[in-house]
């Protein structure tokens, strides 16, 4: 529906973005790729000689072959990494998609200053990541000055130490805390888009309360419920602030992200740690698949 | 000057041709109207005029001049569009202004423009407001204030009545035509109303899938449609076509005969039928009768005050002098 | 048309809610209240809600002790810069594929998603070694660009999803008036749009601001925006917990605000236009 002049135009004008993308989506891979099948531990003497090493192949690193990546699996932290990374995105998404549609039902009922309690719920989702790790950590699971320490000796009981007793546990929660409000807006959304004529026609037809959910509301907030089970998974499994000023990766909350991240700078195996990435960029695209054709799906409409 | 020459215009959208390669001619100051059903390629064809699309081959002189690659800001074309397109974020002055000051022409000449287009079309009180605080028939009329002060060597008009309701469509329908008359400048208007059609063009261009069915004033289309095509499409209610036994008598595959060049009677006549639904207008009756053989229900004008009902039995005889016949292939036998 | 419901059951739905909302709400809340208290208040047993002396001696000794003022210039620079820039890059091409739509339009829509779905961690290094060889390690420059390649896809879908709800007729109307693409973009197109310009704008604001991966990867002093000066709290500074939450309100206050302007435009960008 155009003319040669504007498409000539639109391509154009659509350079830039696309240039930029492309830069940024291929350069860092392929020096993933590469430094994945490199013997490549800074800390011990390997080098990059010059700038031209990124387009020669970096020719002072020595090819070691699939021996990153047969280490990187074998190693004793993978699989238990890969435990962790289950349950901390498993958990999450369990709590915040059952507390979610229960919330989003709950905000769609008829109340007085429904604004503001939405106001008060969606407000987690703005809180930066450092912060409310932080403040989780010492104000509230700190095993002697924390609320919930208080907490629980008010009731007479001992103090949980919630970061080295259940850590993982713990993650999840302050994790929860701040997807919880992203799927409740989003299953909200979802709710209100929902034409109440469907109810009243289905309350006609003799539904009770638990069929009109099972029926009509649950089949209508399908398709909300995927896609927030896709978007958090992709940024659950990149989830990083929240263990870094928590744990460190301690008591067992070391994900597969933070075990990549601790091989790349902190034990600078950097070799290593690429063949765990080119794992993990695998592991992200299985799920963007899926994502990706419901968006697309929506596109052709 | 205005004279729009559509030299084997053709257009494809991908593999598919929508429209074959069709010439035209649209003389200066004429008010040539494009109608058929939806899809038939009419606003596509308004729209390869206007520049808003490339044509696929051919060529479209303006004035006699080469326009085929001219965009659309340089044809000297002004358009009014079906949603009227008005810049919501712009008062009724700016949008007014808007393709003048593209043009870059000296404000006192713009503001004498636009209170000429505001006085003419009953704007002058609104010329401070926003295209949202009007209503339709407002809407349209600045629309088509934006289209007039550029002086255009030609107005194409897309469809501009339909989002109006019934009432206000008559209106507009009347000012457009007044407008053309006062102005006297080249206008192209598509519609896919007949009704439209036929009150307001000197020049009617029917269209089916691209193909151009026939052109001719209003009169000459109802008379002597080219096919069963037009003869269909042109008059309401549409001209029944009946094939078979009586087609066949006159030496044809198809009889056309108009509902209002049926006449009804009670006692006898050539055909009986049974009354199916008959429609009180007031001044008119039409009523649909089942069982004449090639075309069912047959659709028939009655005077206003006739009385029938549904299940009574009507004789009827078609006016000879206004029988159509057409062949096998729809083509109007002479 | 919804139906009367009783003053009861409107007045039960509100104090449910309501206690659910100030549950989820209230480890905001208890920082901001904890901010304005002494350290020993802090962490009195049992704990004191509101009955205490207020005292603004953190934000003081905060703003003081860490020269804070550069922290937060540098989030506003970064999480600015980032947002300014992707905006720039991303209005034509958003243009682009909402006006002059082509068979390639939908999948180069979906590439671009599917960059966003790199994980981080997987080109940590790679990014990480060129800001050596750039010398733009702990530059604010890096993190610009960085976040604005991460933002891009969602700014690019986002005003694409704009674009779109914007008729076509009106842009081939202005081009008919003689507009030519540069006047139909700043004259028509963008004015027309400003409602979803500004919330693209802010909702990446946000995003960008409180990122947390590079910006606590590639930073160290120079370029450290608030993110780094709240992870430099986990120990043993954040013992001090009136002064962990005085930080901690600084560093959140600003997007709150914003982020409660943006609730709707959440939705929309972060599902790629999937849920409205």
């Amino acid at each position: 529906m155009a003319t040669q002049h504007s498409r000539a135009a639109a391509r154009f004008m659509m350079a830039p973005a696309v240039f930029v993308l492309l830069v940024w989506m291929l350069v860092p891979l392929s020096l993933t790729l590469i430094f994945a099948f490199k013997r490549f531990m800074p800390l011990r003497g390997d080098r990059i000689e010059s700038g031209w090493d990124f387009v020669t192949f970096f020719p002072s690193l020595d090819w070691v072959g699939f021996d990153n990546f047969t280490r990187f699996v074998s190693s004793s932290a993978f699989w238990p990494s890969v435990v962790t990374t289950l349950v901390i995105v498993g958990g999450v998404l369990a709590i915040s998609i059952v507390f979610g549609v229960l919330l989003a039902m709950l905000l769609d009922q008829p109340m007085w200053a429904q604004g503001f309690v939405r106001i008060l719920v969606i407000a987690p989702f703005f809180v930066m990541p450092t912060v409310s790790a932080l403040v989780w950590k010492n104000m509230f699971m700190d095993p002697t000055n924390g609320l919930f320490a208080h907490l629980w000796r008010a009731f007479g009981a001992d103090p949980v130490v919630w970061l080295s007793d259940v850590p993982t546990f713990s993650i999840v929660l302050i994790v929860s805390w701040q997807w919880l409000p992203f799927a409740t807006l989003i299953l909200l959304t979802a709710i209100q888009s929902l034409d109440s004529e469907q109810l009243e026609a289905a309350e006609m037809d003799g539904a009770g309360p638990v069929s009109r959910f099972a029926f009509i509301t649950l089949p209508h907030l399908s398709r909300a419920i995927t896609i927030v089970i896709l978007i958090q998974t992709i940024f659950l499994l990149g989830v990083f602030a929240e263990i870094f000023v928590t744990t460190g990766g301690a008591f067992g909350t070391r994900t597969l992200t933070y075990l990549i991240y601790q091989r790349v700078l902190e034990s600078q195996n950097v070799g290593l740690g690429s063949a765990g990435g080119v794992y993990a960029i695998i592991l992200a695209n299985i799920v963007a698949i899926f994502l990706m054709r419901i968006v697309g799906k929506n596109l052709d409409k | 000057m205005g004279r729009i020459t559509l030299d084997k215009v053709r257009k494809t959208f991908g593999e598919v041709e929508v429209i074959p390669p069709l010439d035209l001619t649209i003389e200066d100051g004429e008010f040539v109207v494009f109608v058929g059903p939806s899809g038939c390629g009419k606003s596509t064809l308004l729209r390869l005029i206007a520049g808003l699309e490339d044509v696929s081959g051919g060529q479209i002189r303006i004035d006699g001049e080469d326009a085929t690659m001219v965009p659309p800001a340089k044809r000297r074309l002004a358009m009014v569009f079906q949603s009227y397109a008005l810049y919501p974020h712009m008062s009724v002055r700016k949008n007014i202004a808007f393709p003048m000051r593209m043009a870059k022409m000296p404000q006192h000449e713009q503001d004498r423009r636009i209170e000429a287009a505001a006085k003419a079309l009953n704007l002058t009180d609104y010329l401070d407001r926003r295209p949202g605080q009007l209503s339709g028939g407002q809407r349209q009329r600045v629309a088509i204030g934006r289209a007039i002060v550029r002086e255009p060597a030609a107005f194409l008009f897309d469809e501009p009545l339909s989002n109006l309701d019934a009432a206000l469509r008559v209106g507009m329908r009347m000012e457009i035509s007044e407008l053309h008359k006062k102005l006297d400048t080249t206008m192209i208007y598509v519609t896919h109303d007949q009704v439209e059609a036929m009150t307001m063009a000197d020049k009617i261009v029917v269209l089916r899938a691209g193909h151009i069915e026939q052109v001719g004033s209003p009169l000459e289309l109802y008379r002597t449609p080219r096919n069963t095509f037009v003869a269909g499409f042109i008059g309401s209610p549409r001209m029944n076509l009946i094939e078979g036994a009586a087609a066949a008598d006159l030496g044809a595959h198809t009889m056309g005969i108009r509902p209002e060049h049926i006449d009804v009677s009670t006692g006898a006549g050539q055909w009986q039928g049974t009354v199916g639904v008959a429609e009180h207008l007031g001044s008119d009756t039409f009523i649909h009768i089942h069982g004449i053989p090639g075309c069912d229900p047959l659709t028939v004008r009655a005077d206003g005050e006739v009385s029938v009902r549904h299940g009574d039995t009507v004789h009827l005889t078609p006016q000879t002098q206004h029988i159509h016949r057409f062949g096998a292939d729809g083509l109007r036998i002479a | 048309m919804a139906r009367a419901v009783t003053t009861r059951r409107k007045a039960l739905n509100t104090a449910i809610a309501w206690t659910i909302g100030l549950l989820i709400f209230f480890p905001i809340l208890w920082t901001i209240l904890t901010s304005f208290k002494t350290e020993a208040v802090a962490i009195a047993n049992p704990p004191v809600f509101l009955n205490f002396d207020w005292t603004l001696e953190n934000y003081r000794v905060v703003m003081e002790r860490s020269d804070y003022m550069r922290f937060l210039w540098n989030s506003v620079i970064i999480a600015g810069g980032s947002t300014v820039l992707g905006v720039i890059i991303a209005v034509p091409a958003a243009w682009s594929m909402a006006f002059v739509p082509s068979r390639r339009t939908k999948d180069i829509l979906l590439w671009m998603l599917s960059t966003k779905m790199l994980p981080a961690v997987g080109v940590l290094y790679p990014i990480y070694l060129l800001c050596i060889q750039l010398g733009l390690l702990d530059s604010r420059i890096a993190l610009v660009v960085i976040l604005m390649l991460i933002n891009l896809p969602i700014i690019v879908w986002m005003l694409y999803t704009y674009f779109r709800e914007i008729p076509g007729e009106i842009l081939e109307a202005a081009r008919m008036d003689g507009a030519s693409l540069k006047d139909e973009i700043l004259y028509v197109l963008t004015p027309m749009a400003v409602p979803g310009i500004a919330s693209t704008l802010l909702l990446n604001f946000i995003l960008a601001w409180n990122e947390a991966f590079w910006t606590l990867n590639l930073t160290s002093v120079d370029a450290a925006p608030l993110t780094a000066f709240i992870a430099s709290y986990s120990s043993p500074e954040g013992l001090f917990f009136a002064k962990l939450s005085a930080a901690s309100t600084m560093a959140i206050a600003p997007i709150l605000i914003l982020g409660w302007f943006s609730q709707k435009q959440l939705v929309r960008g972060l599902t790629f236009g999937a849920v409205k």
